[in-house]
């Protein structure tokens, strides 16, 4: 049944939907509306669940790390600061192989203190050995959550499923919310094989010295990769029993002869999807949203990117003094490719500030430009700045505004 | 091999039994055994085998980054009979209480035990020890208090006692070692008006023991605070650690004592106190006290205060003889008494 939901009330009826054993909860800025649905849920018996509100993120991780330890399906949701603060705690759950979900409500990170909207977050713990799925729109939302418990269960690897803050979970859309039908029929009850049981006592989380440390690395590695064919099929799956599919590795959408591509993540494709739209005078892009960023899709990516000159890169966080984070690894996807288009990379919408339709305006004029941005920030306004901070390097090539 | 007469059943000619095969004979369950690489007479890896014996079989551990993490394993060899779960230094208290709210969803019965240092129940994982506390999650929490980071070379914690010289408090013309006061958890934790919190020490088996064994029984957040020497710290022979325990209880300086609700409800009492000084010259830790300069005594008046004060709080001074008290309390008795 279709109906109006914010974002956050959408995820949190997919998370009870696949009946968690144990979820914690900690508030933060934009997340927190999801883990007050969620205790909403279980103050009305809605959902059966232990129910753990923590005295921090850094504890809300170690929760569901232990909770999954002990073979329970768990889930906790984060952004921002919350997100660094588990830090630790999430490279822990990854090289331990907990299977888990957690939401990251993507949100900016400190300082200046911002609330609102980026991807500062969840890259700040890209190498953490995580899945990471940005979702472009809160139907995508819902059934990624739910697809994600699936994934980690099948991978032994924690999912992080992104959400753009605000834009995404605090946004009423019309929503289909499957029946818990169809999400059983989809997700099998959770068994983690190496639980910790009296019966069948594990240690778990030995050291290692560096006779084996290289190997655990190995592996979970290679499981980080090899975790790309479980979410296309997890995908496909869902696709079979609600009809809806989220495009697998990554969504590739416009016209099979373009010549420029735009490569992104998260809820900014509808946006450049609407302004290609409604600008015919402009050439129309190939649009790349990259979906599951961790394993990153380089191959699948190489096909995406086939016939196409140039790719604009649009970076939702920085890497101050470096270069795009994810135009870098675009960059060395194509390279080496027979006639691997130009790759420009450029950071817009940092900290929320608002990415209009004339963004796609913007991104097809670099496309069209001489000179090369490899990177930059697309939307920052100078004229704000004292003339001390206008930094020619780093900003666009070619004098480009 | 050491051997002992066997009165039971002799397993060799001669009558004799050797020494482990006679503890493998023992039908007592053993949740932590031999063959880790703890230092000679490390009070840690004692408490722990006397913790997880008197707990039984039906536990679950999550153990914080320490020494008692790292010298019980190393891949692939572990020194656990019990499911063990090790995550990080500071989150023992958060991942019990995962584990334990797992176990409740699931309908598993199996209590859940969560062991760490003194850095990582004092200093670093208190947030997280308080937060389980103030849930009331069906946790025994262990502190093994050697009284500084030992596993990272022995560096001052708050609960490295007053004077103690450790490598960031040592001891110099400036300084005589620790400056502060060694931090009084056990009443910071009891305040959380939890169920049970006491101390014991590697010193009283039989107290520890059944310690253990009362908190197992209750549902809810319990606390014990394991007085544990280590040698290789403390800089004492490792054949003297329950010599040099017992001297800390029988000083004043360690009460052992339980609080049930935040109220005293038990306390060791001690048959014959000791100065401070035996206790304190027993270990190297202490050995820039022992010279004659006015700083020096002051300071060694001033511990004798603390131990002083200990015995007025608690009443510790025991009323003669008593099977409870620290003459008493590990004595093996034959009918009697029997506490644990
Ligand atoms: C966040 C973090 N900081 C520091 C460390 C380094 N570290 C590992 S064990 C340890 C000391 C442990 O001391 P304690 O808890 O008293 O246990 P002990 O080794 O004395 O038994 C330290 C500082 C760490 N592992 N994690
Ligand atoms: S350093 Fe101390 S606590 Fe660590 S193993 Fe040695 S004796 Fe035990």
């Amino acid at each position: 049944m279709r109906q109006a939901l914010e974002g956050s009330q959408a995820i949190a009826r997919a998370v009870a939907l696949c009946r968690p054993d144990v979820v914690s909860a900690y508030p933060i800025t934009p997340q927190t509306h999801i883990v007050e649905n969620i205790a909403k849920l279980v103050a009305d018996g809605e959902l059966k669940c232990e129910y753990v509100s923590v005295e921090s993120e850094h504890s809300a991780a170690s929760v569901a790390l232990g909770a999954a330890a002990a073979g329970a399906r768990a889930y906790t949701a984060s952004a921002s600061q919350g997100i660094l603060l588990m830090c630790e705690v999430l490279y822990d759950i990854a090289g331990l192989r907990i299977p888990m979900v957690l939401t990251c409500a993507n949100r900016a990170v400190s300082a200046p203190l911002s609330i609102w909207n980026d991807h500062q977050d969840s890259m700040a713990v890209r190498d953490a050995g995580w899945i990471q799925i940005h979702c472009a729109d809160n139907q995508e939302a819902v059934d990624t959550t739910i697809q994600a418990f699936r994934i980690a269960q099948d991978t032994d690897l924690p999912v992080m499923v992104c959400v753009d803050g605000f834009t995404l979970t605090h946004t009423l859309e019309p929503i289909e919310l499957p029946t818990q039908q169809q999400v059983d029929d989809f997700l099998p009850p959770f068994v983690f094989a190496r639980a910790l049981d009296p019966r069948k006592p594990l240690s778990i989380g030995t050291m290692a010295t560096p006779d084996w440390f290289t190997e655990a690395r190995h592996s979970h590695h290679g499981a980080v990769l090899a975790a790309a064919e479980v979410i296309a099929a997890a995908d496909a799956d869902w696709q079979r029993i609600t009809g809806r599919c989220g495009g697998g590795l990554l969504a590739v959408d416009g016209p099979d002869d373009a010549r420029i591509g735009v490569v992104c993540m998260g809820s900014i494709t509808g946006t450049l999807q609407d302004a290609r739209a409604a600008s015919p005078e402009l050439p129309a892009a190939r649009i790349i949203r990259l979906r599951s960023y961790r394993p990153f899709p380089a191959q699948a990516l190489r096909e995406a990117c086939a016939g196409l000159d140039q790719v604009v890169v649009l970076e939702r966080a920085l890497a101050p003094g470096g270069v795009g984070i994810v135009g870098a690894e675009v960059r060395a996807a194509l390279y080496g490719t027979p006639d691997a288009p130009r790759v420009q990379s450029v950071a817009a919408g940092l900290g929320g500030r608002d990415m209009p339709l004339t963004t796609y305006a913007r991104l097809i004029a670099l496309a069209q430009a001489e000179a090369t941005t490899d990177f930059a920030i697309l939307d920052v306004e100078l004229d704000k700045l004292p003339e001390a901070d206008r930094y020619a390097a780093a900003a666009m090539a070619g004098g480009q505004a | 091999m050491s051997t002992i007469t066997n009165a039971g059943a002799p397993t060799r000619a001669d009558g004799t039994i050797s020494l482990t095969e006679l503890r493998e004979q023992q039908p007592r369950f053993q949740g932590f055994v031999g063959g880790h690489r703890a230092c000679v007479g490390c009070g840690q890896a004692l408490a722990a085998r006397l913790v997880t014996e008197a707990a039984g079989p039906d536990v679950a551990v999550a153990n914080a980054t320490g020494c008692l993490e790292v010298f019980s394993t190393a891949w692939p060899d572990s020194a656990w009979r019990v499911p063990w779960l090790h995550s990080l230094f500071e989150n023992a208290g958060a991942i019990a209480s995962g584990m334990e709210a797992a176990y409740k969803a699931r309908g598993v019965s199996a209590k859940v035990l969560a062991f760490a240092g003194d850095g990582g129940t004092f200093d670093i994982g208190f947030q997280s020890l308080s937060g389980m506390i103030e849930r009331n999650h069906n946790v025994l929490y262990v502190c093994y208090d050697n009284e500084a980071y030992m596993n990272t070379g022995i560096q001052r914690s708050s609960s490295t006692p007053h004077a103690a010289a450790t490598t960031t408090s040592p001891a110099g013309r400036e300084r005589l070692g620790k400056r502060h006061m060694k931090k009084d958890i056990l009443q910071i934790v009891a305040a959380h008006h939890m169920p049970y919190a006491a101390t014991a020490s590697v010193a009283y088996p039989s107290d520890l023991r059944k310690k253990v064994r009362r908190a197992m029984e209750i549902e809810g957040t319990t606390f014990l605070l394991v007085h544990s020497p280590c040698p290789l710290g403390w800089r004492h022979d490792g054949a003297k650690s329950v010599e040099v325990a017992r001297l800390a209880v029988t000083t004043g300086l360690v009460p052992i004592i339980e609080l049930e609700r935040g109220s005293l409800t038990g306390s060791m009492p001690i048959r014959e106190p000791r100065p401070v000084v035996d206790y304190l010259r027993a270990q190297g830790r202490f050995e820039h006290l022992f010279v004659d300069t006015p700083a020096a005594r002051e300071e060694l008046e001033h511990i004798q205060a603390l131990a002083n004060y200990n015995m007025e709080r608690y009443q510790l001074r025991g009323s003669g003889h008593d099977a409870r008290d620290t003459a008493g309390a590990d004595t093996v008795r034959r009918g009697g008494v029997r506490w644990a």
